[in-house]
């Protein structure tokens, strides 16, 4: 916002307090100092077929009022019966947050009145939720303003349903209402306000989304409304006492998780240098205008009469359950990137790149698989290259490439035949990239590809030798001035080579026959 | 020829059987008497061709020689708090007035089933909140019971007041009933009929409207004690569709019925020797307690030491869910809609639920809603709920020296419409001996015990262990055999 009298500042600090868990994010305001305090509850939608308490169904995007059972709709009589798929990915998320599963949790009732919540209660977990204290690991990114790795603490997941949804564009003077999504299963995350700039709210909403994903138990379609945040921000001098919250509903992408707390932070500032104190309040993000505004305050809050629900019994779990939940947990995003590193030789950061995703990974380690087999060799041999070529070749030729390319033909066994052909010294990085070029259009086999369109390096000593001699002949001053001393000269001869082969000459093979002939 | 409306369920039952008669013929009795009896106002809705075309079925499989379910060619009652597929189903409230819902309820499929038909559906206080059906919108129920010498309606209890009245005016030879506090053993007693309440969970909920989620519970209200029996057996059963139904099998009730109680015990409450007990009322409780002993048992006198805090901690944990229950009636989705002109959503809800709920119903919302609310629900539901434990503990100790409890089911006989609708308080005093089973989801039945002065009816009530159904059945038929209570209202409708 223009004309404001302070500007965020990343001022990197050599002693940090905390064992160097406090960020270096401060809002320098016209008084001073100021740092700012974030939890985030996440509502992440639970991946089943079904919804929490009937058989509904929970597809995105059907007709309005399609996926509404007897019980959705809350007709008299209706009750409602645990789907306990939806208990199971949340025990699975837990064990993934390294969080408590409590073995015995119960069903709340919140009380309130509005068109989208037939029941006039959503069902929820207050008083015991079925996931204690865990906690998630943001990686150092200094590029992103994280100068290092840090634990963020998760208090509690728990359990409830989702509302429906109004729409108010219908009709001139009615609102309509869909309860498709009414009864769908959330699970809501609840941090601790252990976040302490915008770089770390966006990098625990990211990892969080991936160990959604990688565990199955949310796909993590943002824009779906698959998972969304209610950002809580306060801001206070440094080491001072906590400030009072705003909680800012609904914020739908990583990025406007940063803008709100980025834009509600220094708003606050602003109040409080003005003067003013902070309302503890809702309020709404404004994607548009990047702003955030009041909803409603604390003082028309609903009391919302919390109750255990009494047509539910309480979540009983036992042991076999939990062990059944974490032996079907897969690998997640830290072990991997750690296993990437220590075992692989990845680079950090191509480790996390790699790992950041579960798509990503999952086709790296395909295509690592399928190379290593093609190979025969191991894959900690192969990673590396493997991980270059999944990173930037193939991402670099596919966006090249535009709508020519069809992605459906970017099969591992092609890649590996590739790689293959590259690690075989037949074919040169430029060669590789112009057959994946042609794989990608065609569909077309590489190894028949190098053959029929003369893809491939020449590392015929003989044809090479022939190739050079002809260059040392046509440049004898050339020759003399290298073997004088003039090192740099190696280059041009190399270039020439290549230049007279056409770029197919092997390199390795012409730097050898050079070497030898010039002495 | 018998008058086929003075049977009851196995009567009717053996009779189809036997080709006595047909199950038509006793439907159309029944029919008959239904529509003869408008000034009971027990019933919301006759369904006559539904009694019929049931009876035309049990006819049809007898003469193809089918087997014939338990309730085979029995006309029934079913309260208005079940789901009647096609039927408007109307808890007795405005709010839902003329909603028909497109599912039937488990217990009363479960009826069909067995081959019973249905007369209609029987008035009750609304939402099941009251004790005299005065609270219903389609106008009180009137006892067929009436004072010697005097002219004054008789409350038939509640809230199944419509299926009391029925069953003791012989518009029906049973009924189905919901019991929350004693909704059904209560009328039951003021008309001088049997009914029970099995243990929580025994009958699926799903489909009744609820009142209060964790005390509702559906049973028959019928003739004797070997009638319930018969009718709970048919209505009980786990149901995947409610999460507090017990999953265990239905024993042969029925079949081992046993009035010989030699072996066991009879606990006495001697609490429930309080002040505002009738004394026609204490005279009963003691011929019970010397029936019981004729039957074999011992009597033991026992303690249930909360019983004092019970009625406080009902009348605060049913209406608190029943104010979450109700919320649902909010005129978006069903039943009525009040939409002033230019009103906006909150206003749509208030309009609409001050016109479709009665005073009572009002009247526990609004307790439930202040015991719920933030600062109070410490001080009253969660104090509610520990009483609600005690109270539990306490019957759980008396069942460590006896195997049923003997009680009066009311502190009185029926009493007159309107004597207590000035005093909800006097009114929920009424409900001080069955609130208790109730709170700790045992088992409980009353029976008919005798007349008092005024020749109206008395009832007994047998709480029994959890799950132990055949216990109290059986303490239930062994006063049942020893009281001989053969009184019947004087026809006077």
């Amino acid at each position: 916002m223009p004309g404001w009298p302070w500007k965020n500042v990343l001022a990197l600090q050599p002693n940090r307090r905390s064992g160097g868990k406090m960020s270096n994010y401060r809002i320098q305001g016209a008084t001073g100092e100021w740092e700012v305090v974030i939890g985030l509850e996440v509502h992440a939608q639970v991946t089943s077929e079904a919804k929490l308490f009937s058989s509904s169904s929970t597809s995105f995007g059907a007709e309005p009022n399609t996926q509404v059972s007897l019980i959705d709709a809350a007709m008299p009589g209706m009750l409602p019966v645990p789907n306990m798929e939806c208990i199971r990915q949340a025990v699975r998320t837990g064990l993934a947050i390294n969080a408590q599963i409590n073995k015995w949790s119960r069903f709340d009732r919140k009380n309130y009145f509005y068109a989208d919540l037939p029941q006039g209660y959503q069902i929820s977990q207050l008083y015991h939720p079925i996931v204690g204290e865990g906690e998630l690991l943001i990686e150092a990114d200094e590029k992103a303003g994280l100068p290092e790795d840090k634990i963020i603490g998760i208090e509690r997941i728990h359990v409830e349903q989702d509302a429906g949804k109004l729409m108010h564009d219908q009709h001139p003077s009615m609102s309509y209402v869909d309860l498709n999504r009414c009864g769908v299963a959330l699970m809501e995350i609840v941090s601790r306000p252990d976040m302490t700039s915008p770089a770390e709210a966006g990098a625990y909403l990211a990892k969080l989304r991936s160990i959604l994903r990688y565990v199955g138990s949310c796909d993590g379609n943002m824009d779906q409304g698959s998972m969304r945040a209610d950002v809580n921000v306060s801001v206070r001098r440094p080491g001072e006492e906590l400030g009072t919250r705003t909680e800012t509903k609904n914020v739908n992408s990583v990025r406007f998780v940063m803008q709100v707390v980025e834009t509600e932070a220094n708003r606050q500032v602003e109040v409080l240098e003005d003067g003013g104190r902070i309302v503890q309040e809702t309020r709404l993000f404004d994607p548009t205008a990047g702003t955030t505004r009041s909803m409603r305050s604390k003082e028309d809050a609903h009391d919302y009469r919390y109750f255990p629900d009494p047509d539910l019994l309480p979540v009983e779990l036992d042991d076999a359950f939990v062990e059944a939940c974490k032996a079907s947990l897969p690998e997640l995003p830290d072990a991997k990137r750690t296993r990437y590193v220590e075992t692989l030789g990845l680079t950090p950061y191509n480790a996390r790149e790699l790992t950041a995703e579960v798509e990503t990974f999952a086709r790296f380690e395909t295509l690592l698989s399928e190379t290593a087999r093609a190979l025969g060799k191991d894959e900690a041999k192969l990673a590396t290259q493997v991980a270059n070529w999944s990173l930037s070749v193939a991402p670099g030729v596919l966006k090249s490439l535009g709508d020519e390319a069809d992605p459906a033909n970017s099969t591992a066994e092609a890649q590996a035949k590739i790689l293959k052909l590259q690690d075989a010294g037949e074919i040169s990085g430029g060669q590789a990239k112009e057959i994946y070029e042609i794989v990608l259009k065609t569909g077309r086999d590489p190894e028949e590809i190098a053959e029929t369109e003369g893809l491939k390096q020449v590392s015929d000593t003989g044809a090479i030798e022939a190739q050079i001699d002809e260059i040392l002949r046509a440049n004898p001053e050339k020759v003399e001035e290298y073997r004088g001393g003039k090192d740099k000269l190696f280059g041009f001869f190399v270039g020439q080579t290549m230049k007279a082969m056409k770029g197919k000459g092997n390199p390795a093979v012409v730097n050898q026959i050079l070497k030898q002939k010039l002495g | 020829m018998t008058d086929l409306t003075e049977l009851g369920i196995k009567a009717i039952r053996e009779g189809v059987k036997a080709g006595d008669f047909t199950a038509r013929e006793v439907a159309e009795g029944f029919n008959a008497n239904v529509a003869a009896a408008e000034s009971l106002n027990a019933f919301i809705t006759a369904t006559p061709d539904k009694a019929l075309d049931a009876a035309d079925r049990v006819d049809a499989d007898r003469a193809a020689g089918k087997e014939l379910g338990s309730m085979a060619g029995v006309p029934i009652g079913m309260k208005d708090l079940f789901a009647s597929e096609g039927v408007q189903t109307s808890a007795a409230s405005h709010i839902l007035e003329g909603f028909k819902p497109p599912y039937e309820s488990t217990v009363s499929r479960k009826l069909w089933e067995a081959g019973a038909g249905m007369l209609g559906k029987l008035n009750l206080d609304q939402f099941a909140m009251g004790s005299s059906n005065e609270s219903s919108y389609f106008g009180e129920v009137v006892s067929p019971w009436r004072k010697q010498g005097s002219d004054a309606k008789l409350a038939p209890g509640g809230s199944s007041g419509g299926s009391s009245a029925a069953v003791a005016a012989r518009l029906a030879p049973a009924a189905t009933g919901t019991d929350t506090g004693g909704s059904i053993r209560q009328p039951a007693a003021f008309t001088g009929i049997t009914g029970i309440k099995p243990t929580y969970g025994r009958c699926s909920r799903w489909g009744i409207v609820a009142f209060a989620s964790s005390l509702d519970q559906a049973g028959p209200m019928a003739q004797d004690v070997t009638d319930c029996a018969i009718m709970l057996e048919a209505m009980a059963g786990f149901d995947p569709k409610d999460s507090t139904s017990l999953d265990m099998p239905v024993p042969n009730w029925e079949a081992a019925l046993s009035s010989d109680l030699k072996g066991k015990t009879v606990g006495i409450p001697k609490e429930y020797r309080m002040d505002g007990l009738s004394a026609d009322v204490a005279k009963a409780w003691d011929d019970g307690i010397q029936w019981l002993k004729d039957a074999g048992a011992e009597v033991v006198e026992v303690s249930l030491p909360h019983t004092k805090y019970a009625l406080a901690s009902y009348y605060i944990i049913a209406p608190a869910e029943a104010s979450s229950n109700l919320a649902r009636y909010d005129g978006v989705r069903y039943g009525l809609r009040d939409l002033p002109e230019g009103a906006n959503l909150q206003e749509m809800y208030a309009a609409t639920r001050a016109a479709g709920f009665g005073d009572e119903v009002k009247r526990r919302i609004l307790i439930g809603t202040y015991v719920l609310s933030a600062g109070f629900y410490d001080a009253y539901y969660t104090q509610a709920q520990k009483v609600r434990t005690l109270i539990q503990r306490d019957f759980m100790n008396a069942f460590d020296q006896c195997d049923v409890i003997l009680a009066p089911t009311a502190p009185t006989a029926a009493f007159e419409l309107g004597e207590k609708t000035g005093d909800p308080l006097e009114m929920y005093m009424g409900d001080v001996f069955s609130v208790p089973a109730s709170l700790a989801g045992l088992p409980a039945m009353s029976v008919p015990s005798g007349v008092n002065g005024d020749g109206l009816p008395l009832g007994l009530q047998i709480i029994g262990k959890p799950f132990d159904e055949q216990g109290v059945l059986n303490a239930g038929l062994a006063l049942e055999e020893r009281a001989g209570f053969t009184a019947k209202p004087q026809k006077w409708w």
